[in-house]
């Protein structure tokens, strides 16, 4: 069970969000001008990362607020959270590009989640 | 009660341990009575009367004694009580505790513990090998079928009690600065320095007191800042007990340990008590902890010795011995072997030595013990025999003998020569339990002094202290204790005294530990006839290690599971780090490159009572209720569950059977009037000026040009084209609509509103709020509606021509405000009649007092669903599962083609798009009076009877219709709706195919439309 930073309450218990898969993923804006293939990867196919991996959860039991959080799934450990509309504020690939592994920042990340202390 | 002491058993000794003998406890085994005292556990009590063999083993029903003398024992397990509600099974002897009038029984054996049938296993072994299991699963056809039963019985432990379990359980949430994990020296020194800064502090306890080993070891000349041990135990506890911010939880253990310390405890509250004692304390409690550091001092567990012929009772761990002559007063045997390979173990020998006991001779694997422990064997005189192993023991029920010879690494070189004993005490050296280290995420190394895993990165804001750490001097347990509790309330934030200078010295009563691993020793027997066990619960031998790796299964993880080992109710912890040394040495290769397998949570065996806690019964789940439940429970209605609602089914009218009431409702509503309760159905009120705009985006079918005042059907599609839910919406403004859900989706659907609001479209203004529960609803429909409801309105013209079907209207019902729909889900003139909830039963009894002149009836959800059955409206989650589009619903006309929706991409991919897809239809069976099963499959012709008869769809509803005298039913066909007019077939177990032909969906359209 993990503790969640919304962006808007603060610190809440996991029991309180709702997960909603990689984040970063854009709507297409004509669906009718892209191919079968593309389509079925926008609504189909998603990153499986090991590592540092941006995500959306929801605050559903608390202010119904999406947001985004990067959180390493190797470790569980949640590095920020931030905003809809917000570049992650470290580099993560995913989405429809290369798949090539996320680049672990380590110290960005500790200054990221404040020293690893409230 | 008197002071006298009770008259001691045979291996009870006249003083010591923390047992009381002034109060003397009967209980009963296997049906006998004894005699134990307040303070023994079911182990002690029954090795001081004597009694070893008090198990059978899982797989060859071998007899079973004492292994270790807490969690860790493997084989000792118990059921205690014998009624059907609070018999609990796999119990551990060892930690059972005892009270008067406990009874406690052996498990996995008949007739009898003394003789017992499945014991033609051990004879069998030789044909019943590592990987017995997955063989047999994988081998000829049949044989799982020949053997299953056979397994089956053997492979029980104790059997599941049978009544409903009448105890109370009981969740705990708590925060804390610092968690500390058991009360060794190490443990009780963090605590203290953690608690002393003020910090809260939790301190869990798996046995009944502090103190670990302190209790369990003589004290000899040991010293811990300057007093005896149990001195300073004392001292230390009253030191705790006088900070209010530290919780001292005894008899409860640490199951898990999550993410974020996040902790479970395990607290047995009442099981060591008379029922009579019990009080209002809950059986068991699970405490869940949310710490901000955690001190993990759970200590270690000793390992037995990888021999020929390991396994019999009087066969325990050498510190197993000494815990029970200290702890618990009694002497385990008469006449001791001492067999290992450590400094350790030789304590075992003094010690029982010192209290009367012979000892036939230590055995040490190794040439050069400590100096100082020879020393001490030739001044008690106790025979030694160095560079020697134990080659084979004798003794059914209790240890014999034993042939001990001398060895070296090409295998046994000397003759070996009997000695006689009752006790053979073994150890292969310490494991540092890393249980909760290794499940909080923090890795794993080998030490190759210690020959064994050691803590190595913590992943948490965890640190392992004393001999947990693989810190096993006294002196190391005491400072790194202390220094981890200071440390761990500074890092909270508060601020920790130094460590105390005025402490006096701290030092151990033995030698330093040493050991030399010896992972699988050799004998002098045919290789067929050797039998050393590694895994004694699961009856795992060295033998199958090797006939795993043979047969390609070598990785640590795939041994585990082609032989079992470490995968019994103790999960291996006295034997986890013996089968990986095994390993090592049968692939030769280190053990630091074999790895450990992963420890998961529980730490031990809970009771499922603690997991589910206070949610049982009616507190299992919440239940909703509608303004007018009232009534529904006074007028016989049967109920179901929708999504977290209670919704009326039928009502049953005296003498009347389920579907007699469905099929009078029914008839009323369709020749008179019929009231629903619709108030479950989920309402969303949606605002703001790009609120079309959203709907148009949501919905698969057109909303611009609603006008206000008109109400339209919707349906909502994922992203892959599948429909999710439906409803009708109405418009109320240009910027203000009243969405409707189904009951079970109304969260769901409010959800996908803001999910698609916030994160594809934050540019439109729009705001979406959930009303269900601010409206009660009730729906009239039939042919006698109208008259009803031009009585019921102050200020509404009811009349269907003025009042046309798909539109709303504002007013009052004896001057309660009022919103009406003229929305139909049966196929008749209907009014859903929305009022203010708290006016729901209020509204309803007014419908059934003036509705009565004109006959009206209350349905139910089984009716609703026969009524839209017959007018051949879907109910989502009913026809549809998630893989059905609006066109293979037949509701293409929902499709709109002019602009973009949720799926509407997706509708023409080619998968989506074929013809052949299952498709909705309608069935009418040949014989009029069958009925068939909903979730029936279909079968394109009555022959095709072979299992690969190809399945062409299934039946999704089907009721008996009392408007049209026969029975109908809806359907997915493949390619169905090109197929109209053709026979099919109903395929039935056990009886021949019933068929039917393919209709269109509306059962109605040849009866008068009466909308
Ligand atoms: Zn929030």
């Amino acid at each position: 069970m993990f503790r969640i930073r919304c962006p808007y309450c603060g610190e809440r218990d996991q029991i309180e969000f709702g997960y909603g898969g990689e984040a970063h993923i854009a709507r297409p804006r004509e669906p009718e001008a892209i191919s079968d293939a593309q389509w079925a990867d926008y609504v189909f196919m998603r990153t499986n990362t090991k590592g540092l991996f941006a995500e959306r959860w929801v605050h559903s039991a608390g202010c119904r607020r999406w947001f985004n959080a990067l959180r390493d799934t190797a470790t569980d450990r949640f590095v920020a959270t931030y905003v809809i509309g917000e570049a992650p504020p470290l580099p993560v690939t995913q989405g429809a590009d290369d798949g090539a592994p996320v680049e672990e920042d380590a110290e960005a990340a500790a200054d990221l989640a404040g020293g690893g202390r409230p | 009660m008197s002071a006298q002491p009770a008259r001691l058993s045979q291996n009870r000794l006249s003083q010591g341990g923390l047992i009381d003998r002034t109060q003397p406890i009967t209980f009963s085994f296997d049906g006998k009575r004894y005699q134990g005292f307040a303070g023994d556990t079911l182990a002690s009590a029954l090795l001081a009367n004597g009694v070893h063999h008090v198990a059978r083993s899982f797989k060859y029903h071998r007899p079973r004694g004492f292994m270790g003398a807490g969690p860790e024992d493997p084989g000792a397990l118990v059921r205690i009580g014998s009624d059907p509600a609070t018999m609990v099974v796999n119990q551990r002897a060892t930690e059972v505790e005892l009270h008067e009038g406990l009874e406690a029984f052996p498990q996995n054996c008949w007739p009898s513990l003394r003789f017992d049938i499945g014991v033609v296993n051990d004879l069998m072994h030789r044909f019943l090998p590592a990987g017995f299991y997955y063989k047999t699963f994988m081998g000829p056809p049949g044989s799982w079928m020949f053997f299953e039963p056979f397994i089956r019985r053997a492979a029980g432990l104790g059997p599941a009690p049978s009544a409903p379990d009448p105890a109370r359980y009981e969740h705990m949430n708590r925060h804390c600065e610092v968690l500390v994990i058991g009360s060794g020296p190490a443990g009780l020194a963090a605590a203290r320095q953690a608690a002393r800064s003020g910090a809260r502090v939790i301190l869990a306890e798996e046995s009944a007191a502090c103190g670990g080993r302190i209790f369990a070891e003589a004290e000899g000349d040991a010293l811990i800042e300057g007093l005896a041990p149990r001195a300073w135990c004392t001292r230390v506890l009253e030191e705790l007990a006088d900070h209010p911010d530290v919780t001292l939880l005894t008899r409860t253990s640490a199951s898990g340990y999550y993410a974020q310390n996040w902790l479970t405890l395990f607290e047995n509250c009442t099981d060591h008590l008379p029922p009579s004692q019990a009080g209002n304390l809950p059986r068991h409690r699970l405490w869940r902890v949310r710490a901000q550091q955690v001190v993990l001092a759970t200590g270690a567990i000793e390992r037995p010795l990888v021999f020929n012929g390991n396994d019999r009772p009087g066969i325990m761990l050498a510190s197993a011995a000494r815990t029970w002559l200290h702890r618990y007063g009694v002497r385990p045997g008469e006449n001791a072997v001492i067999f290992a390979n450590n400094d350790d173990a030789w304590r075992s020998a003094f010690d029982l030595h010192d209290v009367g006991a012979r000892i036939a001779a230590i055995i040490d694997t190794r040439p050069d013990p400590a100096p100082a422990h020879r020393e001490a064997a030739q001044a008690r005189g106790i025979p030694v025999r160095l560079g020697a192993t134990i080659v084979a023991t004798r003794g059914r029920r209790r240890i014999r003998s034993i042939d001990v010879a001398a060895f070296d690494a090409g295998g046994v070189t000397g003759k070996p020569e009997r000695i006689a004993c009752d006790l053979l005490c073994v150890s292969g050296g310490w494991s540092p339990n890393v249980a909760l280290f290794s499940q909080s995420g923090g890795s794993l190394r080998h030490d190759e002094a210690l020959a064994s895993f050691v803590p190595d990165e913590a992943r948490q804001e965890v640190v392992p202290v004393g001999a947990c750490a693989g810190a096993f001097s006294l002196e190391e347990a005491v400072s790194g204790g202390r220094e981890a509790g200071r440390a761990a309330a500074q890092a909270a934030g508060f601020v920790a005294s130094a460590t105390d200078p005025a402490a006096g010295e701290t030092r151990d009563g033995a030698p330093p530990y040493r050991v030399a691993p010896a992972w699988e020793l050799p004998s002098n027997r045919p290789k067929s006839r050797i039998r050393a066990f590694v895994d004694h619960q699961n009856d795992v031998t060295a033998k199958d290690l090797h006939l795993a790796v043979r047969e390609g299964y070598g990785a640590v993880e795939h041994a585990k599971r082609y032989t079992t080992t470490g995968m019994g109710t103790d999960q291996g912890k006295t034997v986890g780090v013996n089968a990986i040394g095994v390993l090592s040495g049968v692939l030769d290769k280190p053990i630091g490159e074999i790895g450990v397998t992963t420890f998961r949570p529980p730490w031990k065996p809970i009771s499922f009572g603690a997991v589910a806690g206070q949610h049982v019964g009616a507190l299992f789940h919440p239940r909703r209720t509608t303004a007018m439940h009232d009534w529904h429970v006074a007028n016989g209605a049967v109920f179901e569950i929708v999504g977290d609602w209670l919704r009326a089914r039928v009502y049953r009218q005296p003498g009347e059977d389920f579907e007699a009431a469905l099929q009078r409702e029914c008839r009323a509503a369709r020749n008179a009037i019929g009231v629903l309760d619709a108030s479950t159905l989920g309402k969303i009120d949606i605002r703001g000026k790009d609120a079309r705009v959203f709907l148009n985006r949501i919905y698969s079918n057109a909303w611009m040009k609603l006008e206000p005042g008109r109400c339209r059907y919707g349906l909502m599609t994922n992203e892959d084209g599948m429909v999710f839910d439906d409803g009708v919406t109405a418009c109320l403004g240009d910027d203000h609509f009243h969405m409707t859900t189904t009951t079970g989706g109304a969260a769901r659907v409010l959800a996908w509103l803001e999910e698609y609001h916030q994160t594809e479209w934050p540019d439109l203004e729009v705001f979406m709020t959930s009303v269900t529960e601010q409206w009660a609803v009730a729906s009239i429909c039939g042919p006698r509606a109208p008259e009803l409801a031009a009585d019921l309105f102050d200020d509404i013209d009811a009349d269907p021509e003025r009042f046309p079907f798909m539109s709303h209207a504002s007013g009052h019902i004896d001057g309660v405000p009022a919103r009406v729909f003229r929305v139909s889900f049966t196929g008749e003139i209907s009014y859903e009649i929305n009022v203010p909830a708290s006016y729901g039963l209020w509204l309803w009894r007014t419908l059934m007092e003036r509705g009565a002149p004109y006959g009206i009836t209350p349905y139910g959800t089984e009716g609703m669903h026969l009524l839209r059955a017959e007018k051949g409206f879907i109910i989502v989650g009913q026809e549809t599962d998630g893989t059905l589009t609006p066109v293979d619903l037949g509701m293409g006309w929902a499709v709109k083609k002019n602009a973009d929706f949720i799926g509407k991409r997706s509708l023409t991919r080619s998968d989506t798009a074929r013809d052949d897809r299952l498709q909705l239809v309608g069935l009418l069976t040949a014989d009029p009076a069958f009925v068939i099963p909903e979730g029936s499959q279909i079968i394109a012709s009555a022959r095709e009877q072979s299992p690969r008869t190809p399945m062409i769809g299934h039946v999704t509803s089907s009721y008996f219709s009392p408007t049209l005298g026969r029975s109908i039913a809806l359907a997915l066909v493949a390619g169905g709706h090109g197929r109209m007019g053709e026979r099919i077939h109903v395929a039935r177990a056990g009886a021949d195919p019933v068929p039917a032909t393919i209709t269109g969906t509306d059962f109605l359209a040849g009866l008068k439309d009466a909308s």
